[in-house]
């Protein structure tokens, strides 16, 4: 089991958070035209690395979203932070 | 008999002794026993039968390693299967039992199997049991695998506590090192926890005749009283299981026999293993047969349990631990000679009694051949945490090598054999100092298997693995050490290959000419040891496993005779009266159809979304466009998912400009609400949309039927209720008896009805108003399994049961907004990918069943004709609608919106049933009533 520092709440049980998709993936403009192969990127490819990655993850407890960077070989947590810069 | 009690000596309490049985027969043994010491003390030798071969065997280790010595055992009414008899603690009164042998492990029926081993190799099932049908066989094949007989008798009481703890060091082991470390941590000030399985800690220290100038007792006692007066923790009876992320470690807490460990989850700073080493068996011909033991095993009953292995003993040793071992066995009394095992061909002599050993053509007479092929360090936890090993040529082992962070390996566990290196390793490891020098005394000539050596050479014991199994399995291919595994299952039993593995994979490294380092080890998995189940399920059962949301009104139902049940994690009233539900669920839905029903809907979703941005996020949010909405109207509507599924379905109100409320389903609230935050954290300015969860705040009461304005008009609340002031799909905010109420005119039943929502603390005065004013007039409350029926004949749908993973708005008749909204929204580009094109889609359809014949099953496969009809949907709801005098269906087929009017077949477990295909509407589609 797993701690994940929730960037309000502190370090908690994994059991408490919510995998909400690898961070930097934007949601192409669907009021203009997007190709499928551009839409089936969008949904299905993921980058799912080995190492390093950056994630954005729910605390479901207090349900805000933040991103979290972690090691997916070593599952060594490196740094969390809200999504939004200006938050805290 | 061969093993025996010494006069004097061992950690045993010999003023307490204790009575017990093994397969039937009564024995004595000791407060500090084993089942197994007290076995050998006894006399006995052959304590089991081999997996597959039944052959005899007795003990080979004398702790949690042993293969062997496998039990059932039953105190006081409580049986747990496969107990290790060795790390088995003796209670009075235990009834121990030899599995895998029928009547007793010293006359097993099925001892002649053991001559068919020619035919019994790895794969044989496989290669033989293939013609006509491996089914035929597998059911015998089944029979005899295995291990104990499960007493599936519940033992009372049988449940762990779970515990969940936190220190700064966390020591695995009490032995020399494990003692050391932690009695210098703590005193360093460290917050320290020291955890051995024993229930007397000092490892093998027992085998000593002084440590650092005292008895070992005494030394032990100093360090546990110095550890704890500087307030570390000791554990002992505690297995360290497993390591897990983050440095969790798993504890199982053993108390008396037949209550359940107690599972400890410590979270440490710091990880030191101290878990010591094995000591490994020698591959040679017959070495399986009773009363061939390990070396180090045969110290530790001498040690800790007053008992001497053998009379006559024959020592083969690859390794310089011997020479202290003969001298403990001799001075015991034991007559031992040493052989050394490196001379040549070595073969076991006699069978179920042992006479001896043969070395290079040379007989050896024995009672006992006690050996040792070097130690084996207990690196099991440092794998778990993602520990490296290093292969050490020059004690023949796999040591850890690099580092998991916080975790630190010390004593036998890290190649550290001898006491003194080993107790100044531990104190460095303590104070962050830097390791002593030097690898220590310890010497041993390798001495592995020999392909091709004659005679049955066993390599795994619990699983009847020889060294031709291996040669079998390179022969055939299966060289990675994890496909060996698998195709020979050696280090597949319980003990996980403690003592066979190493053998298996440096067999496997001299047949293919590699060094044992190329070849390898397998993933070390937890549990170290076999933990029963209940450990991790702990008190996580029923209502603690997954506890239901409680209506308000609960104790209103009650007292209405109410059925309560489960309904997407709420305890809900499924019909009221006692009796067949059956004729109380017809009578319900008759009478709200007649007159009126009244229904406690407070599971519904109430989720307020508030702010500026409030209205471009949930035309964003939902298939519908809902921005088009004026405050008190409301709109059904669907929420997709991005692959543009189906995720809910329910109305939403706006309440304000600014101000919407989500009525979603009541199963589905905690998804919705998570959903909607995600979207309004990840793209929406989260300062200008606000997410409120309301649903447990107010409670709503729902009255449907022909009559449901007149009840709703007996509570005086100050509202024109008629259809021209308040109509269907609107809202309005009131009150009752002087608190605010929100009416909402929205019908799951196709008749007219109002929602009225109040605040839950109020709820109760609401509920007995309503049922008091509808029984004047007839109407009566009405249950869940009631509303369903009711809301079949209008056919309005369920999420999740009448749709499925793949199905999309337009598959429903929803298909405008797919063709006309311009806004962007969830799951919008899916609606017109090529899968969303299909013309074979599943469409929603409803059945209708002629009067008088069966309903249609629910999950019955809707078939076309020919042989083997292909399933071209299914049904998804079905009921005997007393509404309409014949059964009325929905469900799921393909094309079926084209369909309409045509026959259909309804296939389920062998029968057949015949529909006409309808649209999905049996009551009022005109909307008259719901209207009205």
């Amino acid at each position: 089991m797993q701690l994940f520092p929730c960037p309000f709440c502190g370090p908690r049980d994994e059991h408490e958070f919510h995998f909400a998709g690898e961070a930097g993936k934007a949601r192409p403009d669907t009021t203009r035209t997007v190709s499928p192969e551009g839409w089936a990127h969008y949904l299905n490819d993921q980058r799912n690395e080995k190492g390093r990655v950056r994630e954005v993850w729910m605390h479901l407890t207090c349900s805000e979203l933040f991103a979290m960077e972690r090691d997916s070989v070593t599952m060594e947590v490196l740094s969390s932070a809200p999504l939004r810069e200006d938050a805290q | 008999m061969t093993s025996r009690r010494t006069a004097e000596g061992g950690l045993i309490d010999r003023s307490r002794p204790l009575q017990f049985s093994f397969d039937g027969k009564s024995y004595q043994g000791f407060k500090g026993d084993t089942l197994v010491s007290a076995l050998l003390a006894n006399g006995v030798r052959v304590m089991g039968r081999s997996f597959k071969y039944h052959r005899p065997r007795g003990p080979w280790g004398a702790w949690i390693e042993d293969p062997n010595a496998v039990f059932n055992v039953t105190l006081d009414g409580a049986e747990l299967p496969n107990c290790l008899g060795a790390a088995t603690m003796l209670e009075t009164g235990m009834e121990a039992r030899s599995v895998n042998a029928f009547p007793s492990a010293r006359f097993d029926l099925k001892g002649g199997l053991d001559l068919l081993h020619r035919w019994l190799g790895a794969g044989f099932y496989y290669k033989t049991f293939i013609w006509p049908d491996w089914h035929l066989f597998e059911p015998m094949i089944r029979r005899m695998a295995g291990l104990g007989e499960l007493n599936t008798d519940l033992i009372d009481g049988y449940a762990s506590d779970q515990l969940h703890d936190h220190c700064e060091v966390l020591i695995v082991g009490g032995g020399a090192a494990g003692l050391a470390v932690a009695r210098a941590a703590a005193e360093a000030g460290q917050d320290v926890v020291l955890v051995d399985d024993h229930d007397v800690a000092g490892g093998r220290l027992y085998q000593l005749d002084s440590v650092e100038g005292q008895t070992p007792r005494d030394w032990v006692d100093d360090q546990l009283a110095a550890i704890e007066a500087a307030g570390g923790r000791v554990m002992t009876a505690t297995t360290a299981f497993g390591v897990f992320d983050h440095r969790l470690v798993g504890l199982a807490q053993q108390g008396a026999f037949g209550t359940a460990p107690r599972l400890w989850r410590i979270r440490a700073d710091r990880i030191v293993l101290a878990s010591g080493a094995i000591d490994r068996p020698i591959t040679f011909a017959d070495n399986d047969r009773p009363g061939v033991m390990s070396l180090d095993a045969a110290c530790e009953w001498l040690a800790r349990y007053g008992v001497l292995a053998g009379r006559d003993i024959a020592v083969l040793s690859n390794n310089s631990f011997a020479a202290p071992a003969v001298r403990m066995l001799a001075r015991a009394g034991a007559n031992v000679t040493e052989i050394d095992p490196t001379d040549g061909a070595i073969r076991a002599l006699g069978g179920k009694r042992l006479k001896g050993v043969e070395v290079a053509g040379k007989r050896h007479p024995a009672d006992t051949v006690l050996v040792s092929g070097g130690m084996t360090p207990l690196v099991h936890l440092w794998r778990h945490a993602g520990g490296k090993l290093d292969w050490c040529e020059q004690r023949q082992a796999f040591l850890p090598g690099a580092t998991p962070e916080g975790m630190a390996a010390i004593g036998a566990a890290n190649g550290s054999f001898d006491l003194d290196h080993a107790l100044a390793e531990a104190r460095a490891v303590a104070r962050h100092e830097p390791r002593p020098d030097g690898t220590g005394t310890y010497r041993l000539t390798p001495l592995w298997p020999k392909p091709g050596s004659k005679g049955r050479q066993w390599i795994d014991f619990q699983h009847d693995v020889t060294l031709k199994d291996i040669e079998l399995a390179a022969r055939e291919n299966y060289v990675s050490v994890e496909h060996l595994k698998r195709y020979t299952t050696l280090g597949m039993a319980p003990d996980q290959g403690k003592t066979s593995n190493m053998a298996g994979l440096a067999a496997m490294a001299a047949i293919q000419g590699r060094a044992i380092p190329e070849v390898g080890t397998t993933t070390f998995r937890p549990p170290f040891v076999p933990q029963p189940i209940a450990l991790y399920s702990g008190p996580h059962a029923g209502q603690l496993y997954h506890p239901l949301k409680r209506l308000t009104l609960e104790a209103q139902h009650r007292a209405a005779n109410a059925a309560l049940g489960e309904y997407g994690g709420w305890l809900r009233p499924g019909w009221y009266g006692s009796g067949d539900p059956k004729f109380h669920i017809r009578d319900e839905v008759v009478t709200a159809r007649k007159v009126a029903g009244i229904l406690d809907a407070s599971p519904l979703g109430k989720i307020e979304v508030i702010g500026p941005d409030a209205e471009r996020f949930v035309d964003f949010i939902y298939y519908n466009t809902v921005s088009t909405l004026k405050p008190g109207q409301i709109r059904y509507g669907f929420m997709l998912t991005e692959r543009g599924h189906i995720m809910d379905d329910g109305v939403i109100a706006r309440l304000d400009r600014n101000r919407f409320l989500i009525s979603c389903s009541s199963s589905h609230t905690d998804h919705v609400r998570a959903h909607l935050e995600t979207w309004r954290q990840d793209g929406n300015d989260p300062d200008r949309i606000f997410i409120h969860d309301l649903t447990q705040a107010w409670s709503t009461v729902t009255v449907t039927g022909p009559k449901a304005r007149d009840i709703v008009a007996a509570l005086d609340i100050p509202l024109d209720l008629s259809a021209g002031a308040f109509p269907h799909m609107t809202l309005h905010y009131s009150s009752f008896d002087g608190t605010p109420v929100r009416i909402a005119r929205v019908s799951f039943t196709g008749d007219l009805s109002y929602e009225i929502s109040i605040r839950s603390s109020r709820a109760a005065d609401l509920w007995q108003a309503l049922a008091a004013a509808g029984e004047k007039l007839g109407a009566c409350p009405v249950g869940i399994e009631a509303l369903s029926v009711l809301r079949a004949e209008k056919g309005y749908i369920l999420i999740g049961k009448d749709t499925e993973g793949e199905t999309m708005p337009h598959d429903l008749g929803f298909g405008i907004p797919r063709q006309k909204k311009r806004a962007a929204f969830v799951g919008d580009r899916s609606l017109h990918m090529e899968g969303a094109n299909r013309d074979d889609r599943k469409q929603l359809v409803g059945f209708s069943v002629e009067p008088g014949a069966p309903a249609l099953p629910v999950g019955a496969h809707l078939v076309g004709e020919g042989e083997r009809p292909r399933s071209q949907g299914y049904v998804t709801t079905s009921h005997d609608s007393t509404t309409l005098g014949h059964p009325i269906a929905l469900g799921l087929l393909e094309r079926g919106a084209d369909r309409i009017g045509e026959r259909v077949t309804a296939w389920h477990q062998g029968q057949r049933f015949t529909a006409t295909i309808c649209a999905p509407c049996f009551f009022d589609a005109e909307g008259e009533r719901l209207h009205a």
